[in-house]
């Protein structure tokens, strides 16, 4: 299939379900809506309430604060994971000793802890963050163990004998294993720190794209809650694409799958 | 004239604790020498041991008895006078094959702007001149282990210690690199212990071949020198009548040991 064709293909999905749900929403089949305007609303309205944010300015105000919330989720959140996995990697009775309460904390469902953090830090960015960070630390901290972990122990003989310290090592061979077991997760860790963000404003706050939705859904504005939702997935995609290239000027040793050679 | 010693194993015994606790003896007793100068290369059946007493050399393994001894110092630590060619792949996937290579002097603290024109020259000199920036992962096995090579070398160990460091490649590619390892070895003639399954490139690399027994508790039960000229060219060698005659020597010994080393894999699975 050439890139034509599948890009159009692409296109008349999205098409064929604007078009369904137009109609569904505004005709009458029957003599009845299926799509009552009331729960649906209809793409049109949704649109023009996208446009309406952008063209006036206010989405922008909104769109930063997420982005924000979510970039310092996401540092924090690696920087802790990092030091933290590295540490609990190099010191095996650390980890051990911490482990069952590692184990707990994650197993706690991250929403919950929400209303703690509006409650600690008030309703400003920093809740926001701070349920992002719990999301963030944890999937780079697993990474970041495991990668120091499993470092092959041929790669370190070789160290050792071309002369590495312990320090060196720590620079040259475990460091950089660790780094990319991270830059492996870099989408998941990048895109639970906009779930920490979004999540953490729609339970309460004053600002972002999270807050944008849940003014609408109070005043029964269905429109603007799929516009939210709109704008929501556009502003994942780009900040995901953002990722992929960073990744691929951080990783250019690694094989990739259609290398072939391994 | 007699060179001094590079490496003496003496008595050098290795055993393991497995999970179990019973202790498995891998190695009994090896008593081996490697003068100054002088290619040894250890032949032996598969699973007896002989990548263990390579480690015992370099000090990565300490012998449960017996002693190592490193120009007649005993080994304490890791033995920082060798060089080690493993039989993995054991460069940094993350660097470069140039950053690989300099790394060696890196680590000695040689200035990054000093050690990199080093390191391409010896990229150069085991034919990769044009591959500095490539990482390991697109280059082929055989390019991979001329890296490593360089890697060692750069280094200048007194000993290099080799384990099947060709093992993985293809027949041609292993005369190849047998070829590049033997004229950067003839330029100032270290002390090599290598380890190989194969026999016709021990006869074709080394000056002394040894030949252990069939695991466990397996021992040094041969070692005849080999007197063909140097320089060796290892296509050429290999129609040499002498190759041929020691050859059929040698492999009277080892054929048996392989037997046994077979017997005892086929009946170890059969336990399980």
């Amino acid at each position: 299939m050439t890139r034509v064709t599948l890009l159009s293909l692409q296109a008349l999905v999205a098409v064929v379900c604007l078009v369904l749900w137009q109609l569904l929403s505004t005709v009458p089949v029957f003599g009845k809506v299926l799509l009552p305007p009331f729960f649906f609303s209809n793409p049109v309205d949704v649109f023009s309430q996208i446009v309406k944010w952008f063209s006036s300015g206010v989405i922008w105000k909104h769109l930063w604060i997420t982005l924000v919330e979510s970039i310092l989720a996401f540092v924090i959140g690696s920087l802790g994971g990092v030091l933290i996995g590295f540490w609990f990697a190099r010191q095996p009775l650390v980890a051990a000793v911490f482990d069952p309460y590692v184990k707990m904390v994650n197993a706690l469902p991250r929403v919950v802890l929400a209303p703690i953090f509006a409650l600690w830090l008030g309703l400003g960015i920093w809740s926001k963050v701070a349920l992002g960070v719990t999301l963030v630390f944890f999937i780079v901290f697993f990474n970041v163990y495991q990668g120091v972990k499993e470092v092959s122990r041929t790669i370190l003989d070789n160290g050792r004998m071309l002369g590495m310290s312990e320090r060196q090592l720590m620079q040259h061979v475990y460091w950089p294993s660790a780094l990319s077991w991270m830059f492996s997760s870099l989408h998941t860790s990048v895109g639970f720190a906009v779930v920490g963000a979004v999540v953490g404003e729609y339970l309460g706050s004053a600002a972002g794209l999270g807050y944008l939705i849940q003014q609408a859904e109070g005043v029964f504005d269905v429109a603007g809650v799929f516009a939210g939702m709109f704008v929501l997935s556009a502003f994942v995609i780009l900040i995901d694409f953002g990722v992929t290239l960073v990744e691929r000027r951080l990783l250019v040793w690694r094989p990739t799958a259609s290398d072939g050679r391994g | 004239m007699t060179m001094p010693t590079a490496v003496a194993l003496e008595d050098a015994k290795v055993a393991f604790r497995l999970g179990d606790g019973r202790v498995y003896t891998a190695v009994e007793k090896a008593h081996l020498t490697v003068a100054q100068g002088e290619f040894v290369a250890i032949v032996g059946p598969t699973g007896c041991g002989k990548s263990t007493l390579l480690n015992v050399a370099a000090g990565l393994l300490r012998p449960a008895a017996g002693s190592v001894k490193v120009f007649d110092r005993p080994l304490a630590e890791l033995n920082r006078d060798a060089g080690y060619l493993f039989q993995a792949d054991a460069l940094f996937p993350w660097k470069t094959a140039l950053d690989n290579v300099a790394i060696g002097l890196e680590v000695r603290g040689t200035p990054r702007a000093e050690a990199l024109p080093r390191a391409q020259k010896w990229l150069t000199s085991v034919g990769l001149g044009a591959f500095a920036s490539r990482y390991p992962h697109m280059l082929s096995g055989g390019q991979r282990k001329r890296v490593a090579l360089a890697q060692v070398l750069i280094r200048d160990p007194k000993i290099l210690l080799m384990d099947e460091p060709f093992g993985p490649l293809d027949a041609q590619t292993r005369q190849v690199m047998g070829n590049l390892l033997l004229d950067l070895w003839n330029a100032d003639r270290k002390a090599v212990l290598f380890v190989t399954h194969d026999l016709e490139e021990a006869i074709a690399l080394a000056d002394r071949v040894v030949i252990m027994s069939a695991g466990p508790s397996s021992r040094i039960i041969g070692d005849w020198s080999v007197t063909l000229p140097r320089p060796r060219d290892i296509f050429e060698v290999r129609l040499d009548k002498e190759f041929h005659a020691l050859h059929r020597e040698i492999w009277s010994v080892l054929k048996d040991e392989v037997m046994k080393g077979y017997a005892q894999s086929t009946h170890a699975a059969e336990a399980v």
